[in-house]
């Protein structure tokens, strides 16, 4: 097990060197002046450079990579070129809203997803089943952004149970703060849900026409023992995958929904600070989604070995 | 029995209590969030919309109607030769942190702007001053190094404001000013909180606080205001939505003026661009009327030159470009095009420029001139085309106030280089007396709108949604300013 968590620590450090490279690489190709861009229209060429000497923008590009990878590796994330503050004091501000919202989100997803799958699987081509497939078709075909719009138009403008964004802060209380992220949860878990229950549906069902499952039933266990105690753990391996994928996606994909519920998450700083050309921020704020990526990768691969035994002694 | 008693008394004073504190605070969303808020070191209007004469004051200030107004001077004298400008400043003045303003912190703020290593993004504004002497604590005299007109109007811009060399260090953070608002509080990407400044030392502001909210999505900017999140919404991004707030008894739609003339700008360096008929085809094609109703629904002002049509010095000169599309093609072909030509239309962000680009797009097309329509991001405009002047048509709305200067500079992306227009405004540089100055502005429109420089559309308008109760609200907007000085609920 120690073997096999070292060499995925290992490739795991590769996949960040190389994508700090791809974000610098292609961050310094993207057209555009952030001296320029505060500075505005009748800015004089005087005002531009010495903006973009405090900046350190007359630096190399070789010097500024190694300075931004330097910085990282002792927690440094640069200083934001728009906002002037540090990066990682605003990512740490940001992340109590993207965290949280991330995995309020995931734990709907699981929570609405477990209980629909195990249901349709077991009651497979019933009215159950065809309930729930019929629903999550719908789900996964629901654009989360319109359905995120018609929640705002309903529970915050027609019945005023929900504000119609904004995020309340953790000073107001866990109460009003989880309410605040309510809304944009159920938006962004909707679809998630719709995908794992269907997921979680035909891993069961592949599982239950295993052989050790007829063995199982051959010993006398009733079809609901068999699964609760011998399917569910094996049809466990993709779900698990799945929910890795989600949560990376829920972390660094909420923009659209940060932006309906103008919520100040992670996605709302880096499309903020693109349009802004705020580079280190959004280098330093990509890094940090794929290092999070990276490492909920790891924990699936971690959590595979321990739902099934047999992926330890491997590779 | 008792209980229903105090129930219903404990309700009665919460409603009370609810209906009091909404009365003394108001939240206004916005749209774009200021970088940081230092209105003296970047050109992002949104820092001057949260802070300007809330926050930070000027030795004079802009009233809404665009006029000039003392502010932390209390008057001024200026010599004979329009060179020394002496002002007295207002006594018991003090910033937010408690030190007191005197004429050494005028000094500071002015030499800072104009300092070698400066960052303020309208440093031309204090090209002008040679020096700057402190008299006497109450006293500051300000000397140019030619006449300048438009001095006083300069200072009353947000980046120009009074700044204190105490809290210079932290005021992209914690801005420190002289206003009837302190600034309280900032969670990034979310909200700017103000409160009242106890100490001011005019008119005491009537709210206790104020809450800017940034809201970027138009769809929902249109949801906070629908669900009162929001009490006042200003520059709302969505026109399309305004018929709908009319209609309902809950709100108020103001319809302003603002100092953005938006033009369809020509590179006049650039063939056939360089031939002025071209140019006068070009604004003979468009329908002002088309763009202004299918781009902005209804909402702007046509103009014929680049000056605000609310200004007293404006000339209606639109009858000069009037649409004529038969006309157009015959200029086009005097000028050697019969067939037209094509050419490029770079586009920036906002909706007046990308729904705009295509109505002119299908407009030119009319008279047989083909666009090639590119999208551009901010960051890319202002390379491209502001600095890298490539392109041959872009669409743009010049929001500084009284900015008609801009035409004497040949190095301008539009590069207009006519001699006459340059003197004319070294002329208005160097005369003071109001009358003669009207004269040489009312010239100076009719000189760019002859050249036919740019393509003229619009005065973008001021456009802002609000509770029906909130009163003293600003509908123009003269400089990107939200200034809640004045404003009040009503009961």
């Amino acid at each position: 097990m120690l073997r096999f968590a070292l060499k995925r620590l290992l490739s795991l450090a590769a996949t960040l060197w190389v994508a700090s490279l791809i974000i610098f690489l292609s961050l310094e190709i993207v057209p555009g002046d952030p001296a320029a861009f505060m500075l505005g229209m009748n800015a004089q060429e005087d005002t531009l450079n010495a903006l973009r000497e405090e900046l350190g923008l007359n630096q190399g590009p070789l010097q500024r990579y190694l300075g931004w990878v330097g910085g990282m590796l002792v927690g440094d994330f640069g200083t934001s070129y728009t906002y002037r503050t540090p990066v990682a004091e605003m990512i740490l501000e940001r992340v109590q809203v993207s965290l949280p919202l991330a995995l309020y989100a995931l734990t709907l997803s699981t929570v609405i997803a477990f209980p629909a799958g195990i249901w349709a699987a077991s009651r497979r081509g019933r009215a159950a089943d065809v309930t729930v497939m019929g629903l999550t078709q719908l789900g996964v075909a629901i654009p989360n952004f319109w359905f995120a719009m018609l929640m705002v138009l309903v529970f915050a403008i027609n019945l005023r149970w929900f504000n119609a964004g904004g995020f309340a802060g953790w000073d107001a209380g866990f109460f009003p703060a989880m309410k605040s992220l309510t809304l944009p949860a159920i938006a962004l878990a909707l679809p998630q849900a719709s995908i794992l229950a269907r997921v979680m549906r035909s891993s069961l069902l592949d599982t239950l026409s295993e052989d050790f499952i007829r063995t199982a039933r051959a010993k006398g266990l009733t079809r609901a023992q068999a699964l609760w105690r011998h399917a569910l753990r094996n049809a466990l391996i993709p779900v698990l995958t799945i929910i890795g994928l989600q949560f990376a996606f829920l972390l660094a994909g909420a923009i659209i929904i940060e932006n309906v519920f103008f919520l100040p998450g992670l996605g709302r700083l880096v499309f903020q600070a693109i349009s802004a050309r705020d580079l280190i921020v959004v280098e330093s704020v990509v890094m940090l989604l794929v290092f999070a990526v990276v490492l909920v990768n790891f924990v699936v691969d971690l959590a595979y070995a321990a739902v099934d035994p047999r992926l330890r002694g491997q590779k | 029995m008792n209980f229903r008693k105090i129930g219903t008394a404990a309700a009665l004073t919460a409603l009370l209590a609810g209906a009091a504190q909404a009365r003394d605070e108001v939240i206004v969303g916005l749209q774009l969030e200021p970088p940081h808020l230092d209105p003296t070191s970047a050109a992002a209007g949104a820092i001057d919309s949260v802070l300007y004469a809330n926050v930070f004051e000027g030795l004079t200030r802009f009233m809404s109607d665009g006029s000039i107004t003392p502010g932390l001077a209390e008057s001024w004298d200026i010599s004979e030769d329009g060179l020394v400008y002496t002002f007295k400043l207002r006594s018991g003045v003090t910033f937010h942190d408690g030190t007191t303003l005197d004429a050494g912190d005028v000094k500071f703020s002015l030499d800072r702007a104009r300092a070698e290593d400066s960052q303020n993004a309208q440093k031309a504004l204090f090209a002008d001053i040679d020096t700057v002497e402190v008299v006497d604590p109450q006293t500051v005299r300000v000397t140019l190094s030619q006449p300048n007109g438009s001095f006083l109007f300069n200072m009353a811009w947000g980046d120009a404001v009074i700044v204190a060399p105490e809290s210079i260090d932290g005021i992209k953070q914690t801005p420190i000013g002289t206003g009837a608002f302190k600034f309280s509080d900032w969670v990034q990407g979310d909200r700017i909180e103000l409160v009242k400044n106890p100490d001011y030392w005019g008119d005491p502001a009537k709210l206790e606080s104020a809450t800017f909210k940034f809201i970027s999505d138009p769809t929902a900017a249109f949801a906070a205001v629908m669900a009162e999140d929001v009490h006042v919404f200003s520059a709302f991004p969505a026109p399309e939505n305004l018929p709908q707030f009319e209609a309902d008894p809950r709100f108020q739609v103001l319809v302003g003026s603002t100092e953005g003339e938006t033009i369809l700008s020509t590179n006049n360096k650039m063939p056939p661009f360089d031939n002025v008929k071209v140019r006068q085809a070009l604004a003979h094609a468009i329908d002002r009327q088309a763009i202004i109703d299918g781009a902005m629904f209804g909402y702007g002002t046509p103009i014929g030159t680049h000056f605000a049509p609310h200004n007293p010095d404006y000339v209606d000169l639109t009858e000069m470009s009037a649409y004529d599309p038969e006309k157009s093609k015959a200029l086009l072909a005097e000028a050697g095009f019969p067939d037209g030509f094509t050419t490029t239309l770079k586009l920036p962000p906002p909706s007046y420029a990308r729904r705009g680009g295509e109505i002119i797009a299908a407009q030119l097309r009319e008279v047989g001139i083909q666009t090639e329509i590119t999208n551009l991001e901010w960051p890319q405009w202002l390379e491209e085309v502001f600095r890298g002047k490539d392109f041959g048509l872009t669409i743009v709305s010049h929001t500084e106030p009284a900015d008609i200067n801009i035409y004497a500079r040949p190095d301008y992306y539009f590069q207009y280089d006519n001699p006459a227009f340059q003197e004319l405004m070294t002329t208005l540089n160097n005369t003071t007396e109001p009358d003669e100055r009207s004269e040489l502005l009312q010239q100076a429109q009719r000189m760019i709108s002859e050249d036919y420089v740019n393509g003229y559309l619009f005065q973008l308008a001021a456009l802002s949604v609000a509770n029906v109760k909130v009163q003293g609200l600003w509908a123009n907007a003269p400089t990107q300013a939200t200034d809640l000085t004045g404003v009040y609920w009503q009961d």
